[in-house]
């Protein structure tokens, strides 16, 4: 109980701090848009299929927006050397990492949920009788996305090119979950049913639980000293 | 639970720490002479540097240490390892005479630390953020806590402001609340001085004084300040290249000579 009454206190804090200042869902979600309108402009489609194209148009959005958040996520606690104060406190230090994980998540479901309604009007897709199934595909897409991303941005927090760092590492490492994704976001928008993207959902839950093992086991090594 | 060591109530019965408790059990009931902190050769290396050459020290109960030492002489280094944010390469510590190699996680929570970084949340206010740190210590009566401490430190009227509009004193204020909200026995201070103008100064140590003097915290701070080093203390040390080279009891020095005293010490280490 200690352990999850530690981890809500660290999202309830990045939540406080997030609706007063509304840096990290602001730049994430003008970003995002950005992204869409740009390819809309681009691309013609009166030429081009949308629903061809709009899988990695809507993926690339969120996952290029994401990596702004989460560049911005370790920064606070950076200010005034938070993070210290968080290791000298007796919780326990992967409490830290699920905490920030959590709030990661949540600011980015945000964001998409935001975004997706623009992308279905701008690219004319519809998702009429798929909505569940793509949102469970977003989410654990995206979950996987943080899972990995919040590890890679504690360590990139600490460097001084951290901006160029994080999606460094990031991006070849998570090349499996965002083919996934895109894959899996395309077959839905084509019309057919969670059954036809099974393959793909089982890619992105094994990555999941991979990454999850991975940062609760790693979290520890990575914040000391 | 009720009865701590300074008979408050503070800290909240979870489970799974035992360890703690058997901690706390050991503070309370260490006799004042006593040694609370144990450091026993420690040294510590990054890379070739060796920052701390074989480090040996003995505190007790309720003493005020301060350790005096010119830049790069391993002060912090020391603080972050007694505060278990660091790990010796090789040597012991213990608190309340638990090796932090074996019980960490339970000391940490009868310490608190000052350093020159605050600790703090500049979006959140001062009532979030020691809420905030009340929270991870798991402080039983948190609200009526939180109160106290911000209003001891001074800080009642802007309780709710953002720490980002404060002042360095103020906010050195309010990380002294931060390092005491969990009620420590010990309490580390790693140059709490830094950036602070005469007037600022003056009211942290008035507030340290207090806490030291009044509630019988053990204290260790480091400073290369020499005036405000010893105005609180009943100990001092003078730590060079990683090395404590000297160590003793205020009462048996001449104040006005300790600059010499401190300088000399240097010298003779070619700093």
């Amino acid at each position: 109980m200690r352990f999850l009454k530690d981890i809500w206190a660290i999202v309830q804090k990045d939540i406080v701090s997030e609706l007063r200042t509304r840096e990290i869902f602001s730049s994430m979600f003008i970003f995002a848009l950005l992204v869409i309108i740009i390819f809309i402009f681009a691309i013609d489609l009166s030429e081009v299929r949308g629903i061809d194209v709009a899988p990695g148009i809507l993926w690339v959005a969120f996952i290029f927006s994401g990596t702004i958040g989460l560049n911005r996520s370790f920064l606070f606690e950076k200010e005034n050397n938070c993070l210290e104060g968080l290791l000298l406190s007796p919780m326990d230090r992967s409490a830290i990492y699920f905490g920030k994980m959590l709030g990661n998540l949540i600011f980015m479901i945000v964001m998409e949920a935001f975004t997706l309604p623009i992308f279905i009007i701008f690219f004319n897709v519809s998702i009429s009788g798929r909505i569940l199934p793509l949102i469970l595909i977003i989410f654990l897409s995206t979950l996987g996305f943080v899972l990995l991303g919040t590890l890679l941005s504690s360590m990139s927090a600490s460097v001084k090119t951290r901006d160029i760092m994080l999606p460094v590492l990031l991006y070849p490492l998570i090349v499996p979950v965002i083919i996934a994704a895109v894959k899996s976001t395309g077959v839905l928008l084509e019309g057919k049913s969670l059954e036809g993207v099974m393959h793909w959902l089982k890619l992105i839950i094994v990555f999941d639980i991979i990454f999850l093992a991975v940062s609760f086991m790693t979290f520890d090594y990575i914040v000391e000293e | 639970m009720k009865g701590g060591w300074h008979g408050q109530t503070c800290l909240s019965v979870q489970e799974g720490e035992e360890k703690y408790f058997q901690v706390k059990e050991r503070m309370d009931n260490t006799r004042a002479d006593d040694y609370i902190i144990e450091v026993s050769g420690v040294t510590k290396s990054f890379g070739n540097i060796e920052a701390l050459r074989g480090i040996d020290l003995r505190i007790k109960k309720g003493e005020f240490l301060t350790i005096f030492g010119p830049n790069g002489a391993g002060k912090t280094t020391l603080i972050n390892i007694l505060s278990n944010l660091m790990k010796p390469s090789s040597g012991t510590v213990s608190i309340g005479g638990i090796n932090l190699n074996d019980g960490g996680d339970a000391v940490r929570r009868d310490i608190g630390v000052i350093s020159h970084n605050t600790y703090l949340y500049n979006n959140l206010t001062p009532y979030e953020n020691i809420r905030f740190y009340g929270k991870i210590y798991g402080v039983d009566n948190l609200e009526e806590r939180v109160h106290n401490v911000i209003e001891q430190v001074g800080l009642k009227g802007r309780m709710y402001d953002q720490v980002g509009t404060f002042s360095r004193g103020m906010q050195q204020r309010l990380s002294l609340a931060r390092a005491l909200i969990h009620n420590p026995s010990v309490i580390f201070l790693d140059e709490p001085y830094t950036g602070l103008d005469q007037h600022a100064a003056h009211l942290l140590k008035v507030l340290l004084n207090r806490f030291h003097t009044d509630e019988n915290r053990t204290t260790v701070m480091t400073t290369h300040n020499i005036e405000r080093g010893l105005e609180m203390c009943d100990q001092v040390a003078i730590q060079v290249r990683g090395k404590i080279l000297y160590k003793e009891t205020l009462s048996k020095i001449d104040r006005d000579n300790f600059e010499e005293i401190y300088f000399a010490v240097c010298k003779a280490n070619n700093q």
